[in-house]
């Protein structure tokens, strides 16, 4: 096909048009003029995320993974719709991950709490207390049996400031005196001799035997030992203790026990606030007693924010409005609990505990603490609005690259590119003089259909793809080198020039197909196994070699054509 | 200008000579891995936790080590980043502590210490176990699956002794690779997986169009010893071997000197795999083909003896 050259300059023109109306800058969907190639999260900066449900346990099936999957990928979208991120990319990957690309952020770290959080809201009453409080010696002697009396020592027994309820600081006094017991008895115990052992002699049955009193002893102890209690500081307020930041893993140790959680009395449940308290030199957090049931989820809301800041107490809140059912719930809900505390739980932490003044309806707000800055409270409203997650997620990967770092990329690659392109522009002509101009001029018109072809597909140019378009450069000329070599031969041979190129173009063929067949079958592989930046060299690859093969193939053999039907009859050509 | 004219190397006879080349530097490769106690991978592979923070200021290693050790980081290991005011910061681990990642933690210590303008963060990559794991596994998939593809291709194209051949001389290139990037202390990442894969492209590139000249020349059927043919096949192509790999080596050196210090370690890599590349298809490519070659022939007159003495 198109043997005559007109026919193959105009292919080779429309080609090269083609190519260079894709490269041309494109109005992009903001207005702005944008560059038609497409820069990967590398060269722009931008950050990379990639998100499982958090299932530790395997609790979820199949079916309720897919589901949550499915639902997360929803409110994700929402979530970076209403962050405004200039085309982001959200996508399921596989069966269990999400992968979030967001290009040209500048605070990745907030991006990614803002993908992150579950945003899972709730209002709960604040319990009295006195239930719980009731149960701790309960829940006590079950931390001491779940975990082993000699396992406790790490943690203070009964320091004389804890409970400082009036009917535990009287059984703590009591516990107080059976402890020294305890330590008599275990001191007797070491030292071998019992006063059992005393009066019946001794004897391997009796040693026995005397295991009977030890054994009281211990109960008595665990009663004593008050591993939970300890930790527990009054607050003064209803329904919350402190406990210090360094005892906060301990704590959470024990309520993860299973038997504790039942022990916990029915109807109530345990949560940690979000801030912490200063008091003296250490710092603390409230653990708040509240009703398991809530008033009102993040389900109910019909609304959040804008968020603002409250004037005289300098706080920031978001105002939210809830749906008509939800404005009948809290109604029905806070109409009863009027003078009591209600917490705030978002994402099972307790943000705040104000006191409901009055029956709530359509129209309430969330105070965040006094350390939260307005931004967080922003965040808050828009993750309220987007909605809640189904599941907790997990990151499981996380890449960012910032703007600079991009840029310096792009600066460095432009100029790596123009050296690459001069160096072997020179090596070229000085080698092949004629035939190296034809060469050159092949590599420009690969240098549009690559860079074209690139635009065209729409695909990302990322720093291993500037790489990879740099390395096709080097290579692009391989052709070219190996048809002059073989012309140079059967020149060599005697044929005539025309003779001669015809036979080399011919005989070069075979060599040249095998050769990017097999490069285009790693450049294949490296597609597949690839994500981002590696996939994005793989892509410049298959369309270099691709470009490659159509310039040296047809392109320097119009060149050819011209040469010699311009060049005087039986006149030797330059190669 | 015209190099290697009528070249008439006989590159056969030293073949021996280069196998103990090869062996000499597979050898020193695999004993700079073993006494680095194995190549070093990033945490594209292990999982793990690097940034890559530019401070406004001159920063002592010293100082950001005990600010990031101080954070709870005892492992961490800080490397300077082309400069003074540009660090790596790497973490063994990834995972989540009261709900902040490493890098929140990392960063947050940085921010108390040196204050939250008084750096950039440029570059982050955090990876889970299970991510790493996996991407471990697709990458020796994929070096695999490359071998299996072309050895199918070129058994195809030409015979089933090219195919084996090629490979031959492709793990020659990945062992002197793997050697070289632990001899230098490159880690292994994604980038470097693709770096190894191009060379396994431009080396079986090479290896091509010398067995293409190798198989032309067979078919011509002269009376020549197949040792001749592979000898004259590689001078005729050496031109072209030379030059490709020239016009090849100045724009990776390009790359290498200008492209920026994000993809300096990946041109190293691509220019060391040139460089191997094009001395496998003359020196452990034909050579291998000779082998398989000879074996064949000595097998066969093995069996015609054994048939005639039957």
């Amino acid at each position: 096909m198109f043997s005559t050259v007109r026919a193959r300059i105009i292919l080779i023109a429309v080609l090269l048009l083609f190519c260079g109306w894709a490269l041309l800058p494109k109005e992009g969907p903001t207005g702005e003029r944008e560059s038609a190639l497409k820069l990967g999260l590398d060269l722009q900066g931008g950050m990379h995320l990639a998100v499982e449900i958090d299932d530790p346990d395997g609790s979820l099936d199949a079916a309720a993974k897919a589901d949550a999957i499915a639902r997360t990928l929803t409110t994700i979208r929402n979530r970076i719709n209403e962050f405004g991120v200039r085309e982001p990319t959200i996508q399921r990957v596989g069966a269990e991950r999400i992968v979030v690309e967001l290009a040209g952020i500048d605070d990745p770290e907030r991006a990614k709490s803002i993908v992150e959080r579950t945003a899972f809201l709730e209002f709960k009453i604040v319990r009295a207390g006195e239930e719980f409080r009731r149960a701790l010696p309960r829940i006590d002697r079950i931390i001491v049996r779940e975990i082993g009396a000699e396992n406790l020592e790490a943690v203070p027994i009964l320091e004389p400031e804890t409970p400082a309820g009036l009917p535990e600081l009287l059984q703590g006094a009591d516990s107080a005196n059976a402890e020294q017991d305890a330590d008599a008895a275990a001191d007797t115990a070491t030292s071998g001799a019992g006063p059992d052992t005393a009066t019946s002699g001794a004897g391997p049955d009796t040693a026995a035997t005397g295991a009977g009193p030890d054994t009281t002893t211990a109960e008595t102890g665990e009663q004593e030992l008050r591993p939970l209690t300890a930790l527990l500081l009054e607050s003064g307020q209803v329904g919350q203790f402190l406990v210090s930041e360094q005892d906060i893993p301990t704590a959470e140790r024990y309520l993860a026990l299973e038997a504790v959680r039942d022990a916990i009395p029915r109807g109530s449940e345990l949560k940690w606030g979000v801030e912490p308290i200063a008091g003296g030199a250490d710092s603390y957090r409230t653990l708040y007693v509240l009703e398991d049931e809530p008033l009102l989820t993040g389900e109910d809301l019909a609304d959040a924010g804008p968020a603002a800041r409250d004037p005289t107490f300098n706080q920031p809140y978001v105002p939210f409005e809830t749906t008509r059912r939800g404005a009948r719930k809290f109604e029905r809900g806070t109409s009863r609990h009027v003078g009591d505390l209600m917490a705030i739980v978002l994402d099972n932490k307790v943000q705040s505990a104000p006191v409901i003044r009055q029956t709530l309806g359509r129209r309430a707000q969330i105070e965040m603490g006094t350390g939260s800055s307005l931004q967080e409270a922003q965040d808050l409203a828009l993750v309220l609005r987007a909605g809640a997650l189904p599941q907790p997620i997990r990151i499981v990967e996380e890449r960012s690259v910032g703007p600079s770092l991009g840029a310096d990329s792009v600066r460095q690659g432009k100029f790596a590119f123009a050296i690459g392109i001069i160096a072997v522009l020179v090596l070229m002509v000085a080698y092949y003089r004629v035939a190296g101009v034809m060469a050159v001029i092949a590599l420009g018109v690969f240098v549009v259909l690559l860079l074209g072809g690139l635009a065209g597909l729409g695909a990302t140019l990322t720093l291993p793809g500037i790489a990879g378009i740099i390395l096709s450069i080097g290579m692009a000329v391989d052709a070219n080198v190996l048809i002059f070599e073989r012309i140079r031969e059967e020149l060599e041979d005697g044929k005539t020039p025309r003779t001669a190129v015809d036979t080399g173009f011919e005989a070069a063929l075979s060599a040249i197909v095998d050769a990017n067949l097999t490069t285009l079958i790693t450049a294949i592989i490296l597609f597949q196994f690839g994500t981002g930046p590696v996939r994005g060299f793989a892509v410049t690859l298959v369309i270099g070699i691709l470009a490659s093969f159509f310039t040296a193939i047809y392109v320097t053999r119009t060149l050819f054509m011209i040469y010699l039907d311009r060049r005087a009859a039986g006149a030797p050509i330059n190669i | 200008m015209r190099l290697f004219k009528d070249a008439k190397y006989s590159f056969m006879a030293g073949r021996r000579r280069a196998y103990i080349a090869s062996a000499v530097l597979i050898g020193i490769g695999i004993a700079s891995i073993a006494l680095h106690g194995g190549l070093e991978y990033g945490v594209d592979f292990t999982g793990g936790t690097l940034v890559q923070v530019e401070f406004n200021e001159q920063m002592n290693a010293a100082d950001l080590r005990s600010v990031v050790e101080e954070a709870g980081f005892a492992g961490a290991a800080i490397q300077s980043f082309g400069g003074e005011r540009e660090y790596l910061i790497r973490l063994q681990t990834f995972e989540e502590i009261a709900g902040q990642g490493e890098v929140e933690r990392v960063l947050d210590a940085l921010s108390a210490a040196f204050g939250e303008d008084g750096y950039t963060v440029q570059r982050v990559e955090a990876v889970g176990p299970k991510v790493g794991s996996e991407l471990q596994r697709k990458a020796v998939l994929a070096i695999l699956m490359s071998f299996v593809l072309t050895l199918i291709y070129l058994a195809f194209r030409f015979e089933w002794r090219f195919g084996v051949a090629a490979v031959v001389a492709t793990i020659h290139d990945i062992l002197i690779t793997f050697g070289f990037i632990s001899l230098v202390g490159i880690e292994i990442t994604l980038g470097t997986v693709a770096a190894i894969l191009t060379i396994v492209g431009y080396s079986l590139n090479d290896t091509i169009v010398v067995f293409d000249r190798i198989r032309e020349n067979l078919r011509k059927k002269r009376k020549e010893p197949y040792e001749t043919t592979l000898n004259r096949s590689i001078n005729e192509t050496l031109p072209r071997t030379v030059l490709t790999s020239g016009t090849t080596l100045v724009t990776l050196l390009a790359l290498f000197l200008f492209g920026g210090s994000v993809i300096r370690p990946f041109a190293m890599v691509l220019i060391l795999g040139v460089l191997i590349g094009t001395y496998s298809s003359i020196f452990v490519a034909s050579p291998a083909l000779l082998e398989i070659e000879e074996y064949g022939r000595r097998r066969a007159k093995a069996q015609r003896a054994h048939a005639a003495g039957a």
